[in-house]
C-alpha cells in the first residue's frame, strides 16, 4: 500500500490533544463529519483548515492525538481529505481509532520534514520518501491486521468482510470461536438510581 | 523459566486463555463495556453497520447519558433520543440524565471488580484500575466491535511500576500526588504503558482517594493505572473478586520512586497537566470561577474536603463557585450530611450529577481571559469553551480554599 501528498504542519508541534482537533463545542453538537472538519484545530491554529488542501498529509511531533476518546478527531481529519497523519509518536486511543475509520498514521522521524514537502509513504516497505528532499526515512512497520483496516476502509468494513460474513453465528477474531449470545431480548431498562438509599 | 508477569500481563492472559506477555497482542473477552453521550451515538452507528441482531451480553454494557445532560441544545438532545431509541431496541441500560457520570456509576452498581477486563468509550475508563481491573479507554467502533463480539484486541502493555512512599501531609491529598508524579513523568511518560501505582502511601489511602490516581492514568498517555485490591477495595465493592497481583520477579519498563512526605499542594497552569508547581506559587492568580466535581473529584470524600472550608464562610465576592456531584447517590448522601447546605450558604451553585463544565458545553463556560481553578483532569486550552480562557487544576481543598480568597490559595490556611 502507498500513499502519496504534500506535507502540512500545525505551529504546536508536540501533545496535540482530541480537544484540539475538534472542540467539544463542536463535536457533541454536530454529527456530519464534513462540518466537523471545517472546525479543525480551530482553538490552536485558526489559519490551518484554510491553509489544508485535501490530499495533504499531516505531519506532527510527539505524543499525537493525546486526551479524549473522541472517535470524531480521526473521523473528521479524515473528512478534511487528510490522507495520512505522520508523527514521532501517537497517544493509544487515537491510534486505534484512526485505524478503526480507515486513517493511516506512521511513526517515523519527523524533523526533517516540512510544511509543502512532497512525501510518498510505502507501507509494504515501511519507509517514507521525501520526494522534496530526496530522503528516505524509516518507518515502524504496520502489524497484518491494521493494513487490512486500511485496505478496507476501517475496522468494521473488515471484519464484516473477513469474519462476520464467514462466521454469522459465530465470532472468531484470532482463531478461537465463542458462541454469539442471541438471546430474545427483555424490555427495556432504563434505570434511574433509586433515590432513597 | 518462564519470568514472573505483571497485572496486566495477568489480567490479559487470563482473558485470552494463553500466556501472553508485553509486546504480544492478545483477542480478550472483556467483562464490560460502556458509552457515553459523546461516544454513542457513533458506538450506535458502529453497531448497526455490522449488523448482528443483539449485543454479545446486555448485562455486560451500559450507556451513560453525562456529558451533556440535560441537552444544551439540539444536536445533543437528537444523540439522547438515538442512544434512548437503542437501549429499547436492544435492551440494554441506559443511566438517563442526572444518574451520574459514568465512570462513579459503573463501580457503585457493581459493574466491575478486581482483575476484571473493561472498556469504555471515554478515556477516563482507567479510573477502575483502582478497584483492580484493567480498565481502559478506546473509541466508538472498538466498543461497536466488542458490543457485537464480547471480544476485542489488546497489546499487551510493558509496565511501569510507580512507588509511592511517605506520609502525606495535612491539606495534601491524592490529587497533589497524581499531579506530582504527571509533571515528572510527562503526558506522554507512559504512553501505551501500563503503570502500576504502588507503595504505603497508595495503601494508606481511601478508595475514593485511589480513584483519582488512576483516573489521570491517562494523563500521562497510559493504557490503564492499576492498584492492588486489599481490605478497603473489598469493603468498597461489598464482596469480593478475583484480586491480581504482580509477580515478584515481573518485568517492568521502569520503576519510579517518590516520597511524598514533605509534598506541598499542587496545582496544573493552563494548558497542560504536567505542569505542576505548588499552590502557593501562584498566589497571586486571581480567579474567576472554581468547579468541584468531575469523575477525578466529584465523591462524596471530595465534597467533604471542600465542605470543610467552606463551612459558615462566603466566596470571594467576584468568584463563581460551581459544584458537581459524581452521582445522584453522591448527592443523596451530601444533602444529608448538610454538605449542600453548606455549599449554597458559601455562595455556590450546585449541579445535578454529570460531568458539568468539564466538557465545555455548558454549566459554566468561561469567557474570554478568564481564569477557572478547577479539580477537572484536563486544562487543555478551549477545554471549558472558550479557547481565550485559562485552567488551573487542584485538589477539592486547593480549589475551595481558592474559592474564598479569590486568587489561587494553599488549603492549609483554612486546615489549622
Amino acid at each position: 500500500m502507498r500513499i502519496a501528498g504534500r506535507a502540512i504542519r500545525l505551529k504546536q508541534a508536540d501533545d496535540i490533544n482530541t480537544d484540539y482537533i475538534i472542540s467539544g463545542r463542536y463535536k457533541f453538537a454536530i454529527s456530519d463529519p464534513k462540518e466537523l472538519a471545517k472546525h479543525i484545530f480551530e482553538d490552536i491554529d485558526a489559519d490551518f483548515a484554510k491553509n489544508l488542501k485535501p490530499g495533504d498529509i499531516l505531519v506532527a511531533g510527539r505524543n499525537f492525538g493525546m486526551g479524549s476518546s473522541r472517535e470524531q478527531a480521526p473521523v473528521s481529519l479524515k473528512a478534511a481529505g487528510i490522507k495520512a497523519v505522520v508523527a514521532v509518536s501517537f497517544a493509544r486511543i487515537f491510534y486505534r481509532n484512526s485505524f478503526n475509520i480507515g486513517l493511516p498514521l506512521v511513526e517515523c522521524d519527523t524533523k526533517n520534514l516540512q510544511a509543502g514537502d512532497e512525501l510518498e509513504i510505502d507501507f509494504d516497505k515501511a519507509v517514507l520518501f521525501n520526494k522534496t528532499k530526496q530522503q528516505k526515512i524509516n518507518i515502524i512497520k504496520l502489524p497484518q491486521m491494521l493494513l487490512n483496516f486500511l485496505k478496507f476502509g476501517g475496522a468494521v468494513e473488515y471484519l464484516k468482510e473477513s469474519v462476520f460474513a464467514r462466521e454469522p453465528a459465530t465470532v472468531s477474531m484470532a482463531g478461537d470461536r465463542s458462541k454469539l449470545r442471541t438471546k430474545e431480548i427483555a424490555s427495556s431498562s432504563r434505570l434511574r438510581r433509586d433515590s432513597s438509599q | 523459566m518462564a519470568t514472573g508477569q505483571t497485572i496486566a500481563e495477568k489480567i490479559l492472559s487470563r482473558h485470552s486463555g494463553k500466556t501472553v506477555k508485553a509486546g504480544d497482542v492478545a483477542v480478550c473477552k472483556v467483562d464490560f463495556c460502556l458509552g457515553q453521550d459523546g461516544t454513542s451515538g457513533l458506538i450506535i452507528d458502529a453497531f448497526e453497520k455490522i449488523g448482528k441482531p443483539g449485543v454479545f451480553d446486555k448485562k455486560k454494557f451500559c450507556m451513560i447519558v453525562d456529558h451533556n445532560s440535560p441537552a444544551p441544545n439540539q444536536g445533543t438532545a437528537a444523540v439522547h433520543k438515538k442512544m434512548r431509541g437503542f437501549a429499547d431496541k436492544y435492551g440494554v441500560k441506559l443511566y438517563d440524565i442526572g444518574c451520574g457520570i459514568c465512570h462513579q456509576l459503573a463501580m457503585e452498581e457493581g459493574f466491575v471488580g478486581p482483575g476484571d477486563l473493561v472498556i469504555g468509550a471515554d478515556s477516563h475508563t482507567c479510573t477502575y484500575g483502582a478497584l483492580n481491573a484493567l480498565s481502559t479507554g478506546v473509541g466508538s467502533t472498538d466498543l461497536a466491535i466488542t458490543l457485537a463480539t464480547g471480544q476485542n484486541w489488546f497489546k499487551v502493555p510493558e509496565t511501569i511500576k510507580v512507588i509511592v512512599k511517605g506520609k502525606l501531609p495535612k491539606g495534601v491529598y491524592s490529587k497533589d500526588i497524581i499531579l506530582y508524579i504527571a509533571k515528572d513523568l510527562g503526558a506522554d511518560g507512559c504512553t501505551y504503558k501500563s503503570v502500576e501505582f504502588t507503595g504505603p502511601a497508595i495503601d494508606a489511602l481511601s478508595v475514593d482517594a485511589r480513584f483519582t490516581i488512576s483516573n489521570m492514568a491517562v494523563e500521562i498517555g497510559a493504557k490503564c493505572g492499576i492498584m492492588n485490591a486489599d481490605k478497603k477495595t473489598f469493603a468498597w465493592l461489598k464482596k469480593r473478586g478475583s484480586p491480581v497481583f504482580a509477580d515478584k520477579d515481573a518485568k517492568y519498563a521502569d520503576i519510579r520512586e517518590y516520597d511524598i512526605s514533605k509534598l506541598a499542594p499542587q496545582v496544573a497552569k493552563p494548558h497542560s497537566v504536567d505542569t505542576g508547581v505548588s499552590a502557593q506559587e501562584l498566589k497571586d492568580t486571581k480567579i474567576n470561577q472554581a468547579f468541584l466535581g468531575t469523575c477525578t473529584n466529584g465523591r462524596l470524600e471530595d465534597l467533604q474536603i471542600a465542605a470543610k472550608i467552606l463551612k459558615g464562610k462566603k466566596i470571594a465576592g467576584d468568584v463563581k463557585l460551581i459544584i458537581g456531584p459524581a452521582s445522584t447517590k453522591i448527592y443523596m448522601q451530601a444533602l444529608k450530611k448538610g454538605l449542600i447546605e453548606i455549599f449554597i450558604n458559601a455562595g455556590g451553585v450546585v449541579l445535578n450529577p454529570g460531568c458539568g463544565p468539564c466538557v465545555g458545553t455548558h454549566q459554566g463556560i468561561l469567557a474570554d481571559g478568564e481564569v477557572c481553578i478547577s479539580t477537572a483532569n484536563r486544562n487543555f486550552k478551549g477545554r471549558m469553551g472558550n479557547p481565550n480562557a485559562f485552567i488551573y487544576l487542584g485538589s477539592p481543598a486547593t480549589v475551595a480554599a481558592s474559592a474564598l480568597t479569590g486568587h489561587i490559595t494553599d488549603p492549609r490556611r483554612f486546615l489549622k
